[in-house]
């Protein structure tokens, strides 16, 4: 799929495929999304860490969002495939566990694309320490992606995936995911 | 102690990590689409996700420093009963709802002061590892403890059924604290905490949530042990004939 995607970006392609520039690799990566969250891309979900350019070989290092992310083998199978249709032949994906990923690295433009998507991006920054805390405190006030009120509930902290919290909407009804903090 | 003995002394005790987690992690999985209600089944199989992801990172690094090319999966799918280096505590099964939240309640509470200790690891990838899940069990130990208090503070058949798993279950809790040659030499290479220098934190996470569950903690500190000397419970065996049987049946065999 991400292959597929490719073909509007012939030029850039081109041009990274003479110079393995790392730029140019990095704008290629961006057809790369999780598949969990299409509308985003790995870098904006800081998936990817770093692009490395020695020559002919390239070096992308990843790392998951959670250990158990079912996706990274497909993300792995996406970058090869962008990367192979732009003339890289020589290409090591490394997966990294330090520093440990967290949501504080996504932009405030990826969080939005995440509500428009229908997903209610994290709320403020992961706390250091909030994970020590015995006792479950307040759930964080989440606003509803779709219709925006603050009346909303936590119906589990476990969701359609490790990454997501499920919410009900009191005003609109809905029930939409969340992406918690971490 | 050279070079070569404590790595591999940290090869037994990544294993033993590693098996930890995949043992709890096909547990749980047991009650995908049977747990009491939809999202409780959704939560029981993301913990048991997060469980097997890190057995991966832990069974992988495990199989690099023993250095005998065995991966993750022949290190899960083609050991033995005698070979498995887990603890009884997290083989044991699943039985009601509340034997399983208190089987996790004890395990999470353990799990949480462990990787917190092993994040200052002088082994870099001991403590990414550590440092990564970490993050992950806070978030099981959150869910094991309110259901907890849900149950142990609920109604009487409720606090009856609580109370009764955490007695039954109590008597494997000893083992989580034991330190043998393996610990010892990674306790002095700074890489691994001593088991016994966690047990008051434990101690104190567990009186807290039991306390305010209303339910008694149990007397006595029980002696079965074994698990990680390769001396398992009879479920163990069951439990692996299931996850194993076919890599057993189709060596080799490949999505």
């Amino acid at each position: 799929m991400a292959a597929a995607r490719l073909s509007g970006l012939a030029v850039v392609a081109a041009v990274a495929a003479c110079e393995h520039d790392e730029i140019a690799l990095r704008a290629l990566l961006d057809a790369v999304k999780d598949p969990e969250l299409p509308v985003i891309s790995i870098e904006e979900l800081g998936v990817l860490r770093e692009v490395q350019v020695d020559g002919d070989s390239v070096t992308v290092t990843i790392t998951p969002t959670y250990s158990g992310c079912p996706a990274m083998a497909t993300i792995e199978a996406d970058i090869r495939a962008v990367l192979a249709a732009a003339g890289v032949a020589q290409l090591r994906v490394e997966t990294v566990l330090n520093p440990p990923w967290t949501t504080d690295w996504m932009s405030a433009a990826a969080r939005e694309k995440l509500r428009a998507y229908g997903i209610a991006p994290p709320v403020g920054r992961a706390d250091a320490d909030g994970g020590c805390a015995l006792f479950a405190g307040a759930a964080p006030l989440v606003p509803c992606p779709r219709c925006r009120s603050s009346d909303t509930r936590r119906l589990s902290e476990f969701g359609s995936t490790a990454c997501k919290a499920q919410y009900q909407c009191r005003a609109c009804l809905e029930p939409f995911d969340y992406f918690k903090c971490l | 102690m050279s070079r070569d003995d404590t790595r591999q002394a940290l090869a037994e005790y990544a294993l033993r990590l590693g098996d930890n987690s995949l043992i709890l992690g096909q547990r749980l999985s047991e009650w995908c689409s049977h747990a009491p209600q939809l999202e409780e089944d959704v939560a029981l199989i993301n913990i048991a996700l997060d469980l097997v992801g890190q057995a991966r990172a832990l069974l992988s690094y495990a199989g690099e420093l023993e250095g005998r090319g065995r991966g993750e999966d022949e290190l899960a799918f083609l050991r033995d009963v005698r070979e498995w280096r887990n603890l009884l505590l997290v083989e044991q099964p699943n039985g009601d709802f509340a034997r399983t939240i208190a089987r996790q309640l004890l395990f999470d509470c353990y799990a949480f002061e462990l990787y917190r200790a092993l994040s200052d690891s002088t082994d870099s990838q001991l403590a990414a590892i550590a440092a990564k899940s970490l993050k992950e069990v806070s978030y099981h130990r959150r869910h094991s403890v309110e259901w907890t208090l849900r149950l142990g503070d609920g109604t009487d058949e409720s606090h009856r059924r609580m109370q009764a798993a955490i007695d039954d279950l109590w008597p494997y809790t000893g083992e989580l604290f034991e330190a043998d040659a393996v610990d010892a030499a990674l306790i002095a290479a700074g890489i691994a905490p001593d088991p016994a220098e966690l047990r008051a934190a434990w101690q104190a996470s567990v009186s807290q949530v039991l306390a305010r569950a209303t339910l008694a903690q149990p007397e006595s500190m029980g002696l079965l042990s074994g698990g990680r000397s390769g001396l398992h419970s009879e479920h163990l065996g069951h439990l692996l004939a299931e996850m194993q049987w076919l890599q057993r049946a189709y060596p080799g065999l490949q999505w």
